[in-house]
């Protein structure tokens, strides 16, 4: 069993939590994930990693309720426990394996999205530990659902917080603010998108436009994780690769997107089911528009 | 007189029943049943079976056991040599092993071994047989990695020598293929799998799941940091293929892995289980070996209308003769010589159909098995809104490409010595999938077996 130590709700229907996990904390670097399962009934759920302490043996995780099973984990307090908590998996960030001196001299622009913010942390303070300096946006719905503001500040150069509606910061999606801050002067040698598919995808038709290399973190469905069972296969170039033992960082350019989008919603309709049914019972039987039980 | 020449036959679940349901499909011998089998045996001095199995058990010895009515001396026999009898009685290919040998088999039909193994291996365990531990323990610690056949052997056996053995698990359910691959309908969870899992560990066996070597920890770091004097490498097969072809990618596409390891591990076919399935209403299944026949069989209990595709004849099917003809007893249909070239994908990104050509055996191949060769204009579409890839699988890079010193051969298999299963790295034995690619059961065992020997034999001579 895996101990959660502390428990935060960053913003409405967004979660924190400190783990205990003390191998994968003393192996995790930037860049990989974690699979997670509640209970003995639970469903194995890939998060991204968004800080880990070495000597506490702790990692920490965000997520969103999105579904039944997020939901459930959202239900766990202080002192309850994770039955299974596997990593860590997947790839770490190239940058981890660059000449620092050489990372020195590159201009990095990290682009996070929403949720996304979460696994942009750990790398921007990697890169800040290592004397690295990376210029941050990160993009919110509105000032409400912005987290980890702060904890960005402290470690990223320079922080553009850029909101759809406009409540904080600046006005407009991250796309804008890319094409604001490349207008206002600012050069860039690599940009490094995460956050939702869609996203991601209009960042890198942005970026390949503006021939700026970009790398995005994948976040299809997956099940075991370690390349066993292939739903988490994508097309990158030519090729069919597997986001939890290739990836889950890719080249931005070379993701199909728009079939990326249409696999995640393989399993759309199972799950707004279930999660109907855990907040209604058995009354629900469709019609709802939602969970596509009508269908 | 002709009676003996034929087996006891063993009671199965009606074709019809159990295609809608998870129970075993084979219910197995009862007392007198075993009895009786038993006697078909001639007790051969010489006897043939025995080199026909992989672990070698003492099979006229524990069959005449059987015989006199003593179970718990035949149990006693058969775990001298198997960790695992509950599950090889079940799954292990005996028409080409043991039962393939039988002289019985000459003239009419060999003596049932599998099922008699099966059938002493169910009354140990409704009888509480449990193992005895090793008296002596010795101050040696060794690593197993992998928890699936190979493993389990290995480690059962190291264990019975006195060695402080930990297995560590990728997945959170130890059992490996036995859990995520085989299905309930032939291998049960909890009564089978699990019960022998508890046996191993009851010889002082520790197994810390949630650990893939290679990214939570690596061999190198168990040696160095955490005091292992060997390890055993059984991590299993790999990473699923898919063949290449237009719409491979579109929903409704998955490995046999993948919709295995949903149903079987995650138990998706119950209700009250989180993880999701894609129940299909006609679902083709590529591929003619067991994981295929295991698909195709969960498919159906799911619902499905489900078709076998194949592109060779029945003759050169790799799958056993008993599964292929539970199979279709239970309604699978075979479309034979048959090979997909294009999965059609409807305008949403769903499956909607499977583009496939007619093929005719020519002469043979490398493998010995005659080639398949296009039949031209042959081409036509089977109607299905599911696909299951059964082509098999490629190593797992995760532990070869962490590891100092592994060698590897060029198909990424990690290369280790039959005989005693050592590798290119001292200290570090290997055996099972992650060495042979995608084999049996037994294989895995008989590899883990000879490894623990091996091993033993390193830790006795090192000091």
């Amino acid at each position: 069993m895996y101990k959660i130590l502390n428990v935060k709700e960053l913003a409405d229907s967004i979660f924190l939590m400190d783990v205990e996990a003390k191998r994968v904390a003393k192996a995790c670097q930037p860049g990989q994930f974690v699979i997670v399962k509640t209970d003995e009934k639970g469903e194995r759920i890939p998060l991204t990693i968004c800080d880990y302490d070495r000597e506490a043996g702790t990692i920490t995780i965000v997520f969103q309720i999105v579904g039944a099973s997020t939901k459930k984990m959202a239900a766990l307090k202080v002192g309850d426990a994770f039955r299974d908590f596997i990593g860590p998996l997947g790839k770490a960030s190239e940058f981890v394996h660059e000449d620092i001196s050489l990372l020195k001299q590159k201009r990095l622009l990290f682009v996070a999205g929403g949720v996304g913010t979460a696994p942009v942390y750990p790398q921007v303070k990697w890169l800040h530990e290592h004397g690295v300096q990376a210029d941050v946006i990160i993009g919110s719905k509105n000032k409400d659902l912005l987290i980890l503001e702060k904890e960005m500040e402290a470690v990223a150069g320079n922080l553009y917080v850029t909101t759809d509606d406009g409540s904080y910061g600046r006005h407009g999606m991250v796309t804008k603010a890319i094409e604001d801050l490349l207008n206002e002067g600012n050069t860039y040698d690599q940009c490094i998108a995460i956050g939702p598919m869609i996203m991601m995808k209009f960042v890198c038709l942005l970026t390949k436009k503006l021939k700026l290399p970009t790398i995005v973190s994948m976040n299809p469905i997956m099940v075991d994780g370690t390349g066993m069972c292939g739903a988490c296969r994508l097309s990158v170039g030519d090729e069919v690769k597997f986001a939890c033992v290739d990836g889950p960082e890719f080249d931005g350019h070379l993701i199909d997107f728009d079939q990326a989008m249409k696999r995640q919603q393989l399993y759309k309709t199972d799950e707004g089911r279930a999660m109907l049914k855990l907040s209604e019972g058995d009354s629900h039987h469709g019609g709802c528009g939602q969970c596509g039980g009508d269908q | 007189m002709a009676r003996r020449m034929e087996k006891v036959p063993v009671r199965e679940q009606d074709a019809k029943v159990r295609a809608t349901n998870f129970e075993e499909v084979c219910l197995g011998y009862n007392e007198e049943e075993a009895v009786s089998e038993a006697e078909r045996c001639l007790n051969c001095k010489n006897a043939k079976c025995i080199t026909g199995c992989p672990v070698l058990i003492d099979i006229p010895a524990f069959i005449s056991e059987v015989k006199e009515g003593n179970f718990e001396k035949a149990a006693a026999v058969i775990g001298k040599d198997s960790a695992l009898p509950a599950v090889c009685g079940r799954v292990c290919p005996q028409e080409s092993q043991c039962e393939g040998k039988c002289i019985m088999g000459i003239k009419g039909e060999p003596v049932s071994i599998g099922k008699l193994e099966r059938f002493v291996a169910d009354w140990a365990r409704d009888n509480h047989i449990e193992p005895i531990p090793a008296k002596e323990k010795k101050d040696k610690k060794v690593a197993v990695i992998g928890s699936g056949p190979a493993g389990l052997t290995c480690a059962g056996d190291l264990a019975k020598r006195g060695y402080a053995v930990t297995i560590f698990e990728a997945l959170h359910e130890p059992g490996g293929v036995l859990v995520y691959g085989i299905p309930d309908f032939r291998l049960p969870k909890e009564a089978v799998v699990a019960h022998e899992v508890e046996n191993v560990k009851k010889l002082g066996v520790e197994i810390e799941t949630n650990v893939v070597i290679g990214k939570s920890t690596t061999i190198d770091e168990l040696i160095t940091e955490e005091g292992f004097d060997a390890v055993f490498i059984g991590s299993g097969a790999g990473l699923p293929k898919f063949m290449g072809i237009p719409g491979e990618q579109a929903n409704g596409v998955f490995s046999a892995n993948e919709y295995l390891t949903r149903n079987n591990l995650m138990k998706a076919f119950l209700d009250d289980y989180d993880t999701p399935i894609q129940r299909g209403k006609k679902v083709a299944v590529v591929g003619g070996g067991n994981v295929a026949m295991d698909a195709a069989r969960t498919a159906l209990r799911l619902g499905a209308e489900t078709y076998i595709v194949y592109r060779r004849s029945e003759t050169e099917l790799p799958a056993r003769v008993e599964e292929v003809h539970h199979a279709k007893e239970e309604g699978i249909e075979f479309h034979l010589l048959t090979n997909p070239t294009e999965i059609l994908v409807n305008e949403d990104g769903w499956v909607r159909g499977i583009k496939c050509v007619k093929m005719e055996l020519g002469e043979p191949d490398e493998s010995g098995r005659r080639r398949p060769i296009v039949i031209p204009g042959s081409e036509y579409e089977i109607e299905v809104d599911t696909v299951i890839m059964s082509l098999g699988t490629s190593p797992n890079p995760l532990i070869s490409s962490t590891t100092e010193g592994l060698a590897v051969n060029r198909w990424q298999c990690i290369i280790a010595d039959e005989a005693n299963g050592a590798t290119s790295k001292e200290g570090v034995y290997a055996g099972g999938d992650a060495v042979t690619g995608a084999a049996t059961v037994i294989l895995a065992m008989g590899a883990g077996k000879a490894a623990a020997a091996g091993i033993d034999e390193y830790l006795s001579c090192s000091n």
